[in-house]
């Protein structure tokens, strides 16, 4: 209990006194592209294939003479859109950005360069965590739009090119009884597992005390914790929106 | 002029600093002595605000540090420059940006005058040539530089300075010492060093606080202090053969 306290604490201490906008705006740019744009890549490999792999064994699944096989491209693209590219993509960037900035603030605080940052008298908090957290917040849906798209495309094209599917029977069934709502419970996600990424794993960075052990310990403790705050969001996230 | 009077730090009900005063005067290089554990550096942390001590007051120019209003500590924090252990570079930015990081943050100065002001201080610790270097480009007594010329370029009124020589070979503690002395007599400013190395006291330690589990049990200028009685200072001073032998 102590520790939740401590991270609701600490959380306050990112909107307490600031420094200025310019300031922020250039560390804001800095972290979009730290987070966003570093993470193009691996977001776009793991989405093409989970695409490809639901089409495939959804089509290995409906076999039943009386289901349109257009089906297997309204199941893969509601996969996508509900659960694969937001939760599974925020997964894969609690990895790769939730232990970079616990391990970034970590080594930060060891050697002590959050101390200088004290000293001077600069909000060390808002000033290196701020700024992730928006650019988390910013950045996701974006990445998780980009992932539901090549999901589809993967999909499309695992179909397409094994034959299990039609490209007609594809495109007719992404079009078929498409909800916008979801789109909108799409891109919720990801802002909301966003600000959970970024706090906890800044937390588990900010407080590291020790040396090099415990930096890969605190970075390790913001991966699990990352994830397990996502799936527990996620779950109310439907609940309540859906 | 900095005053600390009667200050007391513990952590996990351990006592590590057990009711210290001391002044430590305008113009002069004060250094802060005794054996690793002893709470120097615990002693400098209270002192610059990442640490707040349990009892006691820190008096900057007469302004309480810990009883003033969050301005008034503001503007203190704004006249000091503190050289970590390590040098504490941000790692990310250039030695150029890390000198210049205070004028950015802290200041609204036009970038021909933050220029202007890097260049100097980059130049007064021989530094103008490693300006665009990253951090890890750099030796470890050349970070420590970059770290005074990060702490100076504030124009700080007080300068703290943990272990400067701390890792460095003996000529480049030296030279660390002598600009660090020169920096002091030249703008004024009251230094605070916390050092174990017996070169530094001898050398430029102007006035010397002896530390000793967690109490002051000493004071004095460094050419009283070979001459001690106290027996944990004469056993901390003579603790290598070298200095064992000039004492014969």
């Amino acid at each position: 209990m102590s520790v939740i306290g401590k991270y609701f604490i600490f959380l306050g201490t990112l909107f307490g006194k600031g420094e200025k906008l310019s300031v922020y705006w250039r560390r804001l740019m800095e972290e979009c592209v730290g987070i966003g744009v570093s993470s193009i890549f691996i977001v776009a490999i793991v989405s093409t294939f989970i695409g490809a792999v639901s089409c495939i064994q959804t089509a290995y699944n409906l076999v039943s003479p009386i289901i349109p096989i257009s089906t297997v491209a309204l199941i893969v693209r509601d996969m996508e859109i509900l659960e694969l590219a937001p939760t599974i993509t925020c997964i894969v960037l609690a990895g790769k950005v939730g232990s970079n900035i616990a391990s970034e603030l970590g080594t930060m605080r060891i050697t002590e360069q959050i101390d200088a940052l004290e000293v001077m008298g600069i909000n060390s908090s808002s000033y290196l965590v701020l700024p992730k957290v928006i650019a988390a917040m910013l950045t996701f849906p974006m990445l998780v739009i980009f992932s539901a798209f090549l999901g589809i495309l993967g999909g499309y094209l695992a179909g397409t090119l094994t034959g299990v599917i039609t490209e007609r029977d594809y495109l007719y069934g992404i079009r078929d009884s498409f909800v916008p709502y979801n789109i909108f419970f799409m891109c919720v996600k990801p802002f909301v597992f966003g600000f959970l990424i970024a706090t906890i794993s800044s937390f588990k960075g900010f407080f590291t005390v020790g040396g090099a052990l415990e930096v890969g310990r605190s970075s390790t403790e913001a991966v699990t914790n990352s994830c397990i705050s996502i799936l527990v969001a996620d779950y109310l996230l439907a609940q309540l929106l859906l | 002029m900095i005053e600390v009077s009667d200050i007391s730090k513990a952590f996990n009900g351990k006592e590590v600093l057990k009711g210290i005063s001391a002044s430590f005067k305008k113009g002069e290089t004060n250094l802060i002595i005794g054996g690793s554990g002893t709470g120097k550096s615990v002693l400098l942390k209270c002192m610059i605000g990442l640490v707040k001590p349990d009892k006691g007051n820190v008096l900057y120019n007469g302004r309480d540090f810990y009883n003033c209003d969050k301005e008034t500590q503001q503007s203190i924090r704004r006249e000091m420059g503190v050289l970590f252990q390590g040098g504490a570079l941000f790692d990310s930015k250039t030695v150029e940006e890390n000198v210049r990081f205070p004028l950015d943050m802290l200041t609204d100065q036009s970038v021909q005058e933050k220029q202007e002001r890097v260049a100097f201080c980059l130049q007064r610790v021989g530094l103008e040539a490693a300006a665009k270097r990253m951090p890890s480009e750099i030796s470890g007594g050349m970070k420590k530089r970059v770290g005074i010329a990060r702490a100076i370029v504030m124009n700080p009124m007080y300068l703290f300075c943990d272990e400067p020589n701390s890792g460095l070979d003996p000529l480049t503690s030296v030279k660390i010492d002598e600009l660090i002395k020169e920096i002091t007599e030249e703008y004024q400013i009251t230094t605070i060093i916390i050092t174990h190395d017996m070169n530094s006291v001898m050398e430029i330690g102007q006035n010397i606080m002896f530390l000793y589990q967690g109490a002051k049990l000493w004071e004095g200028v460094n050419s009283e202090i070979i001459r001690t009685d106290v027996p944990e200072l004469k056993e901390f001073l003579f603790s290598n053969k070298l200095l064992r032998e000039m004492e014969k």
